[in-house]
C-alpha cells in the first residue's frame, strides 16, 4: 500500500455506491491521499472515477446516488453525513468534469462564487483573487467576459481558480484534460503542480489521460468497472507492462501478433 | 392627444402590476426551475395578511408591513422545508402541480385567518388626481398610480443591485445557471430557495399592497396572476427586464386595444388581448422578447 498513508488527508475505505437504489457502480473502492500529495485515479470511461469523487464531495445525493457501504474520512473524520457546503468549509472542494462554469456570470464573478462559504472579509478575498490571477494570467485578461463565451481552456482555469477561492486543503479534480489541446493540458497540469508545491493543496485527480496524469502524480490507482485493479507509485505504474499496454498505448513491437490473446488474459486476471 | 396619453399612462400603471407579479414568477423560475402557479395567490395572501393584521390589532401600518414580511419569509421557509426539499430532482410537471396545491392552501389559509370579505387597505397612500399634471398638461392621472409606478421602479432597482452586487445575489444567479456547480462550490440550495421564495414573497406583498390600496383586497386579486402568463411569454421566462417590459406592453396594449379596436368588435378586448398577443408571440418569437440566448459551447 501507499507508504505515505501514515498521514492521509483523505482515506476512502471500501465504499460501495448505488444509483437509483439498484445500479451498483462502485464495488468496494479504497484509496488514500497523503497530505500534500497528488494522487491520480485512472480508468476508462465509465469505470467509476467521477462517482468516486462525488462520493467524497457528497455531490452524489443530487444524482440519486448513495454510499451504501464503507467509510470516507477527511482529515481523520467521517464526512459522509456532511453537506457539500460543510465539506467546502472544511477545505475539500470538487472541480467537476466538464468545468461547469456559470455561463452568464463573468469570469471574475465565477471566481467570487468560489469564496461563497468564506467569512474572513472582502480584503482577504480580494487578495486571493489577485493570487488566482497570478497563477492564471489569462483569467485576468478575461475577467469581465461572460464565462460562457470563453474557451475550453479558460473555462478549465476558471473552474480551478474558483475552487482555489475557497482556500481548499484538497481539490478533487475531475478530468481537467478533457477536450483540451495537449499543450494546454500541460499548462494546466504545470499549474496544478505549482499549486500543490506552493500552496500545499492536495489533489485527487481523475483522468483518462494516463500518460499526463502519471507524469504529474506521485501515486496512482487504476479503476475498472468499479474496482481498484492496480495501484502504486506513479513511476512504477508508468513502467508496469499492463499499464503500458492498456493505458499508455505503448505495447512492445514483438507482441503485436498475440496481443489480443494477452489482452484477454490480463483483463480476466484484473477483473477476477 | 391628451386622451391618448391618459390611456397610455393608465395602461402603464396597470402594466406595473403585471410586471411585479411576473417578476415574482421569474425569480423563482430562474433559481429553481419551478413554474410557481401560486405567485398570484401569494400577492393576495400577502395583502390579506397585511390588511388583516392592521384590522385585528390596530397596529400602525409600518409595523404590520414588517410583520407581513415575516409571515412571507415563514411561508418561504415552510415551502422549502416541507415541499421542495422532498421533491428535489422531480420532474418539473410534478413541481408545477405542487404549486397549484400551494395556491389552494394559501387561499384557504388566508380565508380562514382573515375572512373572505373585501378589505380596505388604507395606509395613507396619496389618492385623487394629480393636480400638477392636470394643471400643466391637462392630463388626468391618479396620484396613487404614479406612486405605485415609483414604488415598483424603486423595488426593481433595489433588486437589480441586490442581484448584481451582493454575495447572495451572485449565488442566486449561480444557482440559476448551474445547480450542480453551485452545490460544488458550497452554495446551499436550500438556503438559496428560502431566500428566493422570500424575495418573491416580498415582491408579492408590494404588488398586493399597491393593488389592494387601489381596489380593495379581495379574492379576485389572485386573478391578475393569470395575466402574468402572457407577460412571461412576451418577456421570456428567465428575464427580469423581460418581465417588466412585457408587463408594461401588455398593460398599455390592452388599454389601447380596448379603446381603439374595441368598438369594432363589440368591446371587452381587455380580457383577452394579452392572450392573443402572447399567442402571436409564441408563433413568431417563442423565446420571448428578452428570452436568453442559450450559450452553448463545446
Ligand atoms: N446518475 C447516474 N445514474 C445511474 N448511473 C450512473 C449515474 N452516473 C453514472 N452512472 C454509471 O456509473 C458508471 C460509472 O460512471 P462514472 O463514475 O461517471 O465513470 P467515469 O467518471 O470513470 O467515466 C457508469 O456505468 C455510468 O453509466
Ligand atoms: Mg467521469
Amino acid at each position: 500500500m501507499n507508504e505515505t498513508s501514515a498521514n492521509p488527508i483523505l482515506s476512502v475505505n471500501n465504499i460501495e455506491v448505488i444509483y437509483d437504489h439498484v445500479i451498483l457502480v462502485l464495488k468496494g473502492v479504497s484509496l488514500t491521499v497523503p497530505e500534500g500529495g497528488i494522487v491520480a485515479l485512472l480508468g476508462a470511461n465509465g469505470a467509476g472515477k467521477t462517482t468516486t469523487l462525488k462520493a467524497v464531495s457528497n455531490l452524489l445525493g443530487a444524482e440519486r446516488g448513495d454510499v451504501t457501504k464503507g467509510a470516507i474520512l477527511f482529515e481523520g473524520e467521517e464526512v459522509q453525513a456532511l453537506s457539500p457546503n460543510d465539506l467546502v468549509k472544511r477545505g475539500c472542494i470538487q472541480v467537476m468534469e466538464g468545468r461547469h462554469c456559470f455561463g452568464h456570470l463573468t469570469i471574475e464573478e465565477n471566481l467570487l462564487t468560489g469564496a461563497y462559504t468564506r467569512r474572513d472579509g472582502a480584503a482577504a478575498i480580494r487578495q486571493d483573487l489577485d493570487k488566482v490571477y497570478a497563477y492564471f494570467p489569462r483569467l485576468k485578461e478575461r475577467r469581465s467576459s461572460q464565462a460562457g463565451y470563453t474557451s475550453g481552456g479558460e473555462q478549465q482555469m476558471c473552474a480551478i481558480g474558483r475552487a482555489l477561492m475557497s482556500r481548499p486543503k484538497m481539490i478533487l479534480l475531475d478530468e481537467p484534460s478533457m477536450g483540451l489541446a495537449p499543450q494546454l493540458v500541460e499548462e494546466i497540469f504545470e499549474i496544478v503542480k505549482e499549486l500543490n508545491r506552493k500552496e500545499g493543496v492536495s489533489f485527487l485527480l481523475a483522468e483518462q489521460n494516463t500518460n499526463v496524469a502519471l507524469r504529474y502524480a506521485t501515486y496512482g490507482y487504476i479503476l475498472e468497472s468499479g474496482r481498484i485493479v492496480l495501484d502504486g507509485d506513479a513511476k512504477a505504474l508508468r513502467e508496469n507492462e499492463d499499464v503500458k499496454e492498456f493505458y499508455l498505448g505503448v505495447g512492445g513491437e514483438g507482441r503485436r501478433s498475440f496481443r489480443n490473446v494477452k489482452h484477454y488474459k490480463r483483463r480476466k486476471r484484473w477483473l477476477a | 392627444m391628451e386622451f391618448l396619453i391618459e390611456t397610455i399612462l393608465s395602461g402603464l400603471m396597470a402594466g406595473v402590476m403585471y410586471s411585479l407579479v411576473a417578476l415574482g414568477f421569474v425569480l423563482i423560475f430562474k433559481a429553481s426551475g419551478i413554474f410557481n402557479f401560486a405567485q398570484g395567490v401569494m400577492c393576495l395572501f400577502a395583502a390579506l395578511t397585511f390588511a388583516g393584521i392592521m384590522e385585528k390589532t390596530g397596529l400602525p401600518w409600518p409595523i404590520a408591513f414588517v410583520m407581513t414580511i415575516g409571515v412571507m419569509v415563514f411561508v418561504a421557509w415552510a415551502v422549502e422545508r416541507f415541499v421542495l426539499r422532498h421533491l428535489v430532482n422531480q420532474e418539473p410537471i410534478i413541481l408545477f402541480m405542487v404549486t397549484i396545491g400551494l395556491a389552494y392552501v394559501l387561499e384557504g389559509v388566508g380565508d380562514i385567518l382573515w375572512g373572505s370579505d373585501v378589505k380596505v387597505l388604507d395606509i395613507g397612500l396619496p389618492s385623487g388626481a394629480s393636480d400638477y399634471m392636470l394643471d400643466n398638461f391637462n392630463i388626468y392621472v391618479e396620484k396613487l398610480e404614479v406612486f405605485a409606478a415609483l414604488i415598483a421602479a424603486v423595488l426593481v432597482g433595489f433588486l437589480a443591485i441586490f442581484f448584481q452586487k451582493t454575495r447572495i445575489g451572485r449565488a442566486l444567479r449561480a444557482v440559476a445557471d448551474d445547480h450542480q456547480a453551485a452545490l460544488s462550490v458550497g452554495i446551499s440550495l436550500q438556503t438559496i430557495w428560502v431566500i428566493v421564495w422570500s424575495v418573491a414573497g416580498f415582491v408579492a406583498l408590494v404588488a398586493g399592497t399597491l393593488w389592494g390600496a387601489k381596489s380593495g383586497v379581495q379574492f379576485s386579486l389572485s386573478l391578475i396572476a393569470l395575466k402574468a402568463l402572457p407577460v412571461l411569454i412576451l418577456g421570456g421566462f428567465t428575464s427580469i427586464p423581460g418581465a417588466i417590459v412585457g408587463g408594461l406592453i401588455i398593460g398599455v396594449g390592452e388599454k389601447l386595444a380596448e379603446i381603439y379596436v374595441g368598438p369594432f368588435v363589440g368591446g371587452a378586448i381587455e380580457n383577452w388581448f394579452a392572450y392573443m398577443l402572447a399567442l402571436a408571440f409564441l408563433l413568431v418569437r417563442p423565446q420571448g422578447l428578452f428570452g436568453e440566448r442559450i450559450i452553448e459551447r463545446v
